[in-house]
């Protein structure tokens, strides 16, 4: 007989995960439920929701950053000047996701939580050096995004540890950054592969910092430290684009489903390295970037 | 087991005792009698059941009914004056963006929530708004027109904005 819990505060989430064998949380329930409709997997026989918990839905800016509850949903991502300005890769995979519905109902700590190597937050997450809090009865733990991910559909947060905040920090001035997908329609669509990127440039245009993901590529989205590595000290021109490109190549390890053949991905792995660095460095250039809530970059031209 | 859910639906009051895995769509048809929003795919995919939760555009199919709890839901039932139409509703007709009229009520719950935020939108607004609502009849030009036209009245409905 299924259960149903909807706690108010998340110590007792936290507690109802500790004592209850089998409970599984639900936020939007954009992957949980709809997988059920779907067939994919049935909903869990005890659901602890978190839809009445205000702590998981606070957004705290700070001096150092800003704290996105785990129920901070897509939709408000999208909306937000401050996070298009500053963490703009974020914004820009917020906006992609599903349908306004989707957005609007789903959130941050269930994208990452459902750890699928296609989920659009993973890799700008991971190019802004986001780290999330897994919370348990009795005490709190700090991992990166990269140390959450395991593989497709898991995570190394424990059957008791509820993600309740993701933290990202602020960016050194003069920071770009941009996520691209490639997908085969503008909405309602899922990464083929997508790349995140995060660039600094010093005052004679030469690298300084550099961040690049993938999305789509490999069993998590994954960060490529040789590419970064190759980027620092030069101009990001054709050369070193398609260096990046390369190194991004070398480290993909992408699968063939409905959606793409491994070859396919591996060979546009590179086209959206390029887009995502040229997109970075041309909001380094302005200082920052806006791009409207509901026109999001996209890697294709087609349209609905 | 059941659990009791009270959720505001239409600016009524409305309760019911509900299974954990019930949808709101199944509460919002079987319980509580509201037949516009309907079920198509059943998995968020076709926007049939579109229904506005606290002001946002919510697949119902796939939303568990229990966590609309003091929440407000508006349906297509929910939208038009007693009297007469809403904009939108009035644009779908007279452009011809209804034919068998499956996807209606999710569609105009999904212009309804770009319409009350932004009234000044742009076909590529509408687009975007609409992405998540399959048509099978009209090819989707008459719907986004309608959508435009009504944009441009100032009475799309403020009334019952959120």
């Amino acid at each position: 007989m299924s259960r149903y819990f909807a706690p108010g505060n998340a110590a007792e989430a936290a507690e109802l995960l500790r004592t209850t064998p089998g409970a599984r949380v639900v936020a939007g329930g954009t992957d949980l439920v709809v997988a059920a409709r779907g067939g994919k997997h049935p909903l869990p026989e005890v659901l602890v929701a978190l839809h009445r918990v205000p702590e998981l839905a606070r957004v705290r800016e700070t001096e150092a950053g800003i704290i996105l509850g785990a129920l901070t949903t897509h939709t408000w991502v999208e909306r937000s000047g401050l996070v298009r300005s500053r963490w703009s890769a974020l914004a820009d995979a917020a906006a992609m996701i599903g349908s306004p519905a989707t957005r609007s109902t789903g959130t941050i700590g269930g994208n990452l939580m459902n750890a699928s190597p296609a989920m659009d937050l993973g890799s700008p997450l991971l190019v802004l050096d986001a780290t999330v809090e897994l919370r348990r009865t009795g005490g709190t733990r700090a991992l990166t995004v990269a140390e959450l991910l395991a593989g497709p559909g898991r995570t190394t947060a424990a059957p008791d540890e509820l993600l309740s905040s993701v933290r990202i920090p602020a960016p050194v001035p003069g920071t770009g950054s941009a996520y691209i997908r490639l997908e085969h329609r503008r909405a309602m669509e899922i990464a083929i592969v997508g790349a995140a990127a995060a660039l600094r440039f010093d005052s004679r245009g030469e690298i300084v910092a550099a961040r690049l993901a993938l999305t789509a590529a490999a069993p998590v989205c994954l960060r490529v430290p040789a590419a970064e590595a190759g980027l620092l000290g030069r101009r990001l021109d054709a050369e070193a684009l398609a260096a990046a490109g390369r190194a991004a190549v070398a480290a993909v390890r992408p699968i063939s489903d409905v959606r793409a053949s491994a070859d396919y991905r591996r060979a546009m792995t590179a086209v959206v390295v390029a887009r995502a660095l040229t997109l970075a460095a041309r909001r380094a250039a302005a200082g920052s970037s806006v791009p409207g809530p509901d026109h999001p970059p996209t890697a294709t031209g087609s349209v609905q | 087991m059941r659990y009791p859910l009270n959720v505001t639906v239409n600016g009524l009051r409305a309760s019911a005792d509900v299974e954990p895995h019930r949808s709101l769509l199944s509460v919002l048809r079987e319980e509580i009698g509201l037949t516009g929003p309907k079920e198509g795919c059943d998995d968020s995919e076709c926007g049939a059941c579109m229904v506005l939760l606290d002001g946002e555009p919510v697949n119902a199919c796939s939303y568990l009914a229990l966590q609309t709890d003091g929440r407000a839901v508006t349906t297509v039932e929910g939208v038009a004056p007693a009297d007469g139409l809403h904009p939108i509703q009035r644009e779908l007709l007279a452009a011809g963006g209804v034919q068998c009229g499956f996807c209606t009520p999710g569609i105009v719950m999904s212009a309804k929530a770009l319409l009350d935020r932004n009234p000044d939108c742009d076909e590529d607004d509408v687009r975007h708004a609409l992405a998540g609502n399959l048509c099978r009849c009209t090819g989707y030009q008459k719907i986004i027109a309608a959508v435009l036209r009504a944009a441009r009245q100032p009475e799309h409905g403020p009334a019952d904005r959120p």
